[in-house]
């Protein structure tokens, strides 16, 4: 009887697409808000991602990335006198302002890293050498330096801006994760980071550190705590701390929650109104099954084949459109668009729920249907 | 024709009985307290094998409900019936399902085939509904479709038909299992003349077959030459049961 019942759902054209939409809307509107809204968690956590090193000291009372307590500069001997640290180094962050040579200006968020080891640079080097930052007055600009500060014709390595009134030379471009704030990136050595910003009485923003072998970095963070009394994280625990900062402090997770519910609800809305429709528009025919002999049982396999059919095919197009959407509209970064197999896992799971609530309604409906019906005309 | 599979059911009680159908003391009333309406108000019936029966009698007499509580699609209040030996009142509905799977056929007056399904398919679903393969079906749909003279229509949906032809349809679907008893509500209804007449002569020559039995429900006057009984219904009771041929002289 499964193809009497998906011919039955497919016979009936316009509640079979009007099904088949309503899903497929519910499906895209979920992934797409989904996916964008972890390309945000994503974003938010770049500051961390970027830099790439297991454990992060900070300001004991620190809530985010971005949100810079700066330390005294004894802190990073105190952490290399941390039993179990096999290096520390200071590490430079901030937002200053980049001259261009056409006189505009433009936001940068200036990352100084340590000269020597260079332990902080970005992992990916599109053109020209990072290495070559320990030369004067040179810099590492990202992919969204490029595009912001001219664009590749004025934006390349050799080319030249200044950073409050310093002289900057670019010697390597490097693909780095956008931030939360879509600034870009700008990396030089932490000395000449300092010389380059306006004086304070405290500029390291953070100690990164890596614990010898055979030390967890949970294990190390919790040491250097309790010796020292600043805070430290590893880098998962500092980004999920970021991450909840931004929910409980931007809306974000209230906005996109209340659209991934609309996207449920719609989904369930539409899905539900119309697969009842169908049902009662059916009720003779499932009527005269039920008479010839067709139990409640073989009556609601048909249903649930019939939902979760248009269901599956609702899921498949609505990802496929959403992923479509993330590899055009937001293709190359320029939207935060991050597809995890956990959100497919859970939109499949809302759209399974959707189907099975829409079939039991039309079950219940159909366990009470008299077969007598079939005589009444 | 094979059985299309093994009887789910006891062997009969009692092969040598002269009746298919019996039917004794049936009450039936609808709805609650004052609104309670009593519809049949204790009909015996009984149907012999080989035997065409037609049950008449004006609107709200009782025919209808009568066949459906006949088909186990309804519940006596009070009353027994008995088909083939077995007894309705001691089935579940799942039994019942499944015993209207094994032994009985419908013709509907509205004949609801499936819009979606061509005439073959539609004729094959008492077989699918059995879980018979689907291929198989198909092909004993089609030797009962030719039969009933739908041969050059297996293809067509049940919106191209005309009305004789849907009926027909409805008839293959109901003969495609071999049921023993096949239950009719008011088949002609819907037709022409000449059509109706051709439709009940088919149902007719079922009937007689010796291991089967027709109940139809008519207001149709023209077809009353095809039952060996006719039992006339009047507020609830059968008040006469007449042999046809009373009614043709």
């Amino acid at each position: 009887m499964n193809v009497v019942a998906l011919k039955m759902l497919f016979g009936d054209r316009a509640k079979y697409l009007m099904l088949l939409a309503g899903l497929t809307f519910s499906t895209m509107l979920i992934v797409q808000q989904g996916s964008i809204f972890w390309g945000l968690m994503m974003w938010s956590m770049s500051g961390i991602t970027n830099v790439n090193v297991p454990v992060w000291v900070t300001d004991p009372n620190i809530n985010q990335v971005e949100e810079l307590k700066p330390l005294a500069d004894t802190a990073v001997t105190r952490v290399r006198s941390v039993p179990g640290v096999e290096w520390a180094v200071p590490l430079y962050k901030g937002v200053q302002r980049a001259r261009l040579r056409d006189g505009n200006y433009e936001q940068i968020s200036l990352v100084g890293i340590d000269s020597s080891t260079l332990i902080g640079r970005p992992q990916q080097v599109l053109a020209g050498r990072i290495e070559e930052l320990r030369a004067p007055e040179t810099v590492a600009v990202d992919q969204l330096a490029v595009e912001r500060l001219g664009g590749p014709e004025k934006i390349h390595v050799g080319s030249v801006f200044e950073i409050n009134d310093h002289r900057a030379r670019i010697v390597a471009i490097v693909r780095t994760q956008k931030s939360f704030q879509n600034i870009p990136f700008v990396y030089t050595t932490y000395e000449r980071a300092l010389g380059m910003t306006p004086p304070e009485r405290r500029k390291l923003s953070y100690v990164l550190a890596q614990p010898v072998e055979g030390v967890a970095a949970e294990e190390l963070a919790q040491r250097i705590q309790e010796e020292t009394g600043l805070g430290a994280y590893t880098e998962e625990q500092f980004g999920w701390k970021t991450v909840r900062w931004i929910l409980k402090n931007t809306g974000i997770g209230v906005n996109f929650g209340t659209t991934v519910l609309l996207g449920f609800i719609v989904g369930m809305a539409i899905a539900g109104q119309t697969f009842y429709l169908f049902t009662v528009e059916n009720l003779p025919h499932f009527g005269a099954l039920k008479a010839i002999g067709a139990g409640t049982g073989l009556l609601a396999k048909m249903i649930l084949l019939q939902s979760f059919t248009v269901g599956l095919t609702g899921y498949g197009i609505g990802v496929g459109l959403a992923t479509l959407f993330g590899l055009t509209a937001a293709g190359g970064g320029r939207l935060p668009f991050v597809q995890t197999w956990p959100l497919l896992a859970g939109v499949l799971i809302a759209l399974l729920m959707i189907c099975g609530l829409s079939s039991a309604i039309s079950i219940h409906k159909l366990a009470k249907l008299e077969p007598a019906v079939v005589f009444r005309g | 024709m094979d059985e299309v599979s093994t009887s789910t059911f006891a062997p009969e009680t009692d092969e040598s009985a002269p009746w298919l159908v019996r039917a004794k003391g049936l009450t039936k009333s609808f709805g609650e307290g004052h609104a309670r309406i009593p519809v049949l108000k204790g009909v015996d019936l009984e149907v012999a094998p080989g035997e065409v029966v037609l049950l008449v009698g004006p609107s709200g007499s009782g025919k209808t409900t009568l066949l459906s509580l006949i088909a186990g699609m309804l519940e006596v209040d009070d009353g027994e019936i008995n088909i083939l030996g077995h007894t309705l009142g001691n089935m579940t509905a799942a039994a019942k399902s499944q015993f209207r799977l094994e032994y009985l056929g419908f013709i509907f007056q509205q004949y609801h085939l499936l819009p979606a399904l061509t005439a073959v398919e539609n004729a094959a679903i008492p077989l699918l509904i059995r879980g018979m393969n689907r291929t198989e079906a198909l092909a004993r749909a089609e030797e009962i479709l030719q039969s009933v003279g739908m041969g050059a229509r297996l293809g067509a949906m049940p919106l191209t038909l005309s009305g004789g032809e849907q009926q027909r349809v409805a008839i293959a679907r109901a003969l495609v299992s071999e049921p023993r008893l096949l239950l009719c509500d008011e088949p002609t209804a819907s037709l022409d003349g000449e059509t109706g007449h051709r439709v009940v002569e088919k149902l007719h020559e079922i009937g007689k077959r010796h291991d089967r039995a027709v109940i139809i429900v008519t207001h149709d006057s023209r077809i009353f030459e095809f039952g060996d009984r006719i039992a006339h219904m009047e507020d609830g009771r059968i008040n006469q049961i007449q042999q046809a041929r009373e009614v043709q002289a």
